[in-house]
């Protein structure tokens, strides 16, 4: 179905499945429980699931084909927001306008930061996206501050032309919509203490996400596809095989930096607001994290990894000492204070020491990813003459050290 | 007809003169070798073919256009395919992948965002490939990845990639090297069946006079960046010149 193999096309209607019934799964705590803390599904969280969603699965089609670990990704998405937000001053409210100006004006900007960059590759190449991206937060930050809203950023006012929307006669709100149905508006559910939130928002981003997941896999399956996988593999050999590896690479890139930029804009379309600190160099390493985590050069990990982390930032960060006394009240005092003396230390603001925990477990453990364990797992239990596994592992790219020597 | 023309090339790096008026003309379906003692600059002369140096004077012409100063994709799109002297490959790629790369490269050029068809329904180029592996004998082994293959396996999948691009000339670096009596005679006659079947013209570069006399249509000798000797291996063999440099050059 739409081209795809029987693989592929399950994968993505898994995929779509799973995205559609987001504010279910999500949600699988009733409301006022003690566990409902760990509820992931309210408006603002899933559309950063699938927004972080498709800056990975952008970053991947750089990362996981070429193997150039661009570290300055998040400069991509800043550039994608402040273009959606200036759309929606000056043009409409409108989410579509925003949306598409963004994709192009990341795009554009990466073709300028990946044609100087792609000049040197490995650790020297990195560093230079690195400069750029710290270089487009400097100057978001501070002296193109007229363009940018400098330190507060820039969120649509009431006093915006918005000359599209006047034209039309439109009244003069400043919430982002599509045609008229509004990015915030959410229905709520409720059935025997349990409530589910469906937002507009979310599913307008969950559905961009699903057309970005199938360009990604056609383009993970194609030809072209295929040449940067070997790139990654021995870019001598392929100067010496007739291919121009330059354009590769940058066509990659420019590609990679269009998803940040969709990401970006579609950020903006939710929350209407955009600051600097979306370019700082720490949003450009969350992406790599992401990568990573979930599996370098395979269709889903990175949306995986992205959910992960996007979950942990916003549940686990929120877990403060007062709740963890309660929850370990039942135990004895001492035992107890020890108990939530050393999780408190990984949780609230010290989630990270629990990301970074997660990460080296990973990356030891499953140098695939998360769904690089899951493709070897399944292996392992079928050991036996399963073809179709190991051909899904060789096209998914998993590092050499998870190849099977057979 | 000459394929190959090479004229008064000269190359120095720094102090060392390390080609010095080398003239070559390679005619068309022979295989030429190009044997010398170590440093004679055989390297050197073939990194001038592919676009990787570029002579100080002289000029290289295949099929009567220049290659001096063209990137190596541009030479191999010009029809010129190399093998080099550890067989360099696609390791993480299966070999069907392997040989389907250049293939796609010699259907699209130098650089196409080909994104939308799938490799898989590419019938008229993955028919192509599998029928090259199946001519090399590697189309059993075409679902394994290449880096799993041993030396001898992975320089007939590197001719693989090579024939599937149907070169006017082949250049062979040392395709020997390193290998085993049996691996080298099992590439002697790779080298032999395929090529001959297909009438490419090949240049090899080889220490080992065995394989240059069992391939070899003409022998050229290098010693120290100049050609001393060219002719066919009968007259190569009795030349005091050559043995000279093999056996009591002032170089060695």
């Amino acid at each position: 179905m739409f081209g795809l193999n029987r693989g592929d096309t399950l994968l993505l209607l898994l995929v779509a499945i799973l995205t559609a019934l987001a504010p279910f799964l999500l949600n699988p705590f009733p409301e006022g429980s003690s566990l409902a803390q760990f509820n992931g599904g309210y408006p603002d969280l899933m559309q950063r699931f699938v927004i972080f969603g498709i800056f990975a699965i952008g970053f991947n089609i750089l990362f996981g084909l070429t193997g150039y670990l661009s570290f300055g990704h998040a400069a991509f998405l800043g550039v994608g927001s402040y273009a959606a937000i200036w759309m929606m001053k000056l043009l409409t409210m409108n989410v579509i306008p925003a949306i598409i100006l963004s994709v192009i004006v990341a795009g554009l900007f990466s073709l300028l930061v990946g044609y100087i960059s792609l000049r040197r590759s490995g650790i020297y190449f990195s560093i230079l996206t690195l400069a750029f991206a710290q270089m487009s937060y400097a100057l978001a930050y501070s002296v193109l501050t007229p363009i940018t809203g400098g330190e507060t950023g820039l969120q649509p006012k009431l006093s915006d032309p918005r000359v599209l929307d006047t034209m039309l006669g439109a009244d003069g709100t400043s919430r982002a919509n599509l045609f008229g149905l509004e990015m915030g508006q959410s229905w709520q559910m409720d059935w025997n203490g349990w409530v589910f939130t469906f937002n507009t928002g979310y599913y307008v981003a969950a559905f961009v996400m699903l057309i970005a997941f199938y360009l990604s896999i056609r383009i993970f399956r194609s030809p072209f596809g295929l040449m940067l996988r070997a790139v990654k593999t021995n870019q001598n050999r392929l100067n010496y095989t007739g291919v121009n590896t330059k354009p590769y690479t940058l066509a990659a890139f420019v590609i990679s930096g269009m998803y940040a930029g969709l990401a970006g804009g579609l950020l903006v379309a939710m929350d209407t607001q955009v600051g600097p600190e979306r370019m700082f160099w720490t949003a450009s390493g969350e992406v790599v994290l992401m990568t990573i985590l979930g599996g370098v050069g395979t269709l889903i990990g990175p949306v995986l990894g992205a959910g992960l982390i996007k979950y942990m930032e916003n549940i686990l960060s929120k877990i403060n000492e007062g709740l963890l006394e309660k929850w370990f009240a039942f135990m004895p005092e001492t035992a107890g204070d020890i108990v939530v003396t050393v999780l408190a230390l990984f949780t609230g603001k010290g989630w990270h020491l629990t990301l970074g925990l997660i990460f080296m477990l990973v990356v030891i453990f499953l140098p695939g990813g998360l769904v690089g364990g899951l493709i070897q797992g399944g292996r392992r239990m079928f050991r036996t003459g399963d073809r179709s596994a190991d051909r899904k592992v060789k096209s998914n790219q998993t590092p050499p050290t998870s190849t099977p020597v057979e | 007809m000459a394929v190959l023309q090479v004229l008064n090339v000269s190359k120095r790096f720094g102090g060392l003169q390390a080609l010095n008026d080398v003239n070559l003309s390679v005619e068309q379906g022979h295989v030429h070798a190009i044997i010398g003692p170590n440093g004679a600059g055989k390297s050197t002369l073939l990194n001038c073919f592919v676009g990787k140096l570029v002579p100080d004077t002289g000029s290289v012409m295949f099929d009567g256009k220049s290659l001096l100063g063209i990137k190596p994709h541009e030479i191999n799109q010009l029809g010129v395919s190399r093998v080099f002297q550890t067989p360099e490959i696609f390791d993480d790629l299966t070999l069907l992948e392997n040989v389907l790369i250049p293939s796609f490269a010699k259907r699209d050029g130098g650089f196409k965002v080909n994104w939308w068809p799938r490799v898989d329904r590419e019938r008229v180029v993955r028919d192509h490939a599998e029928s090259v592996l199946q001519e090399i004998g590697l189309y059993e082994k075409r679902d394994e990845v290449a880096g799993s293959l041993s030396r001898g396996d992975k320089r007939r999948l590197e001719m693989a990639m090579c024939l599937s691009q149907d070169p006017k000339l082949l250049l062979l670096d040392e395709p020997t090297a390193g290998m085993s009596r049996a691996d080298t005679n099992a590439t002697i006659d790779l080298l032999k069946g395929v090529g001959e079947a297909r009438g490419i013209t090949k240049i090899v570069i080889e220490h080992d006079m065995h394989v240059v006399f069992s391939l070899a249509d003409k022998i050229s000798v290098l010693a120290q960046g100049t050609v001393i000797a060219e002719n066919t291996p009968e007259l190569i063999k009795g030349d005091p010149r050559v043995q000279e440099a093999y056996l009591g050059g002032p170089q060695e």
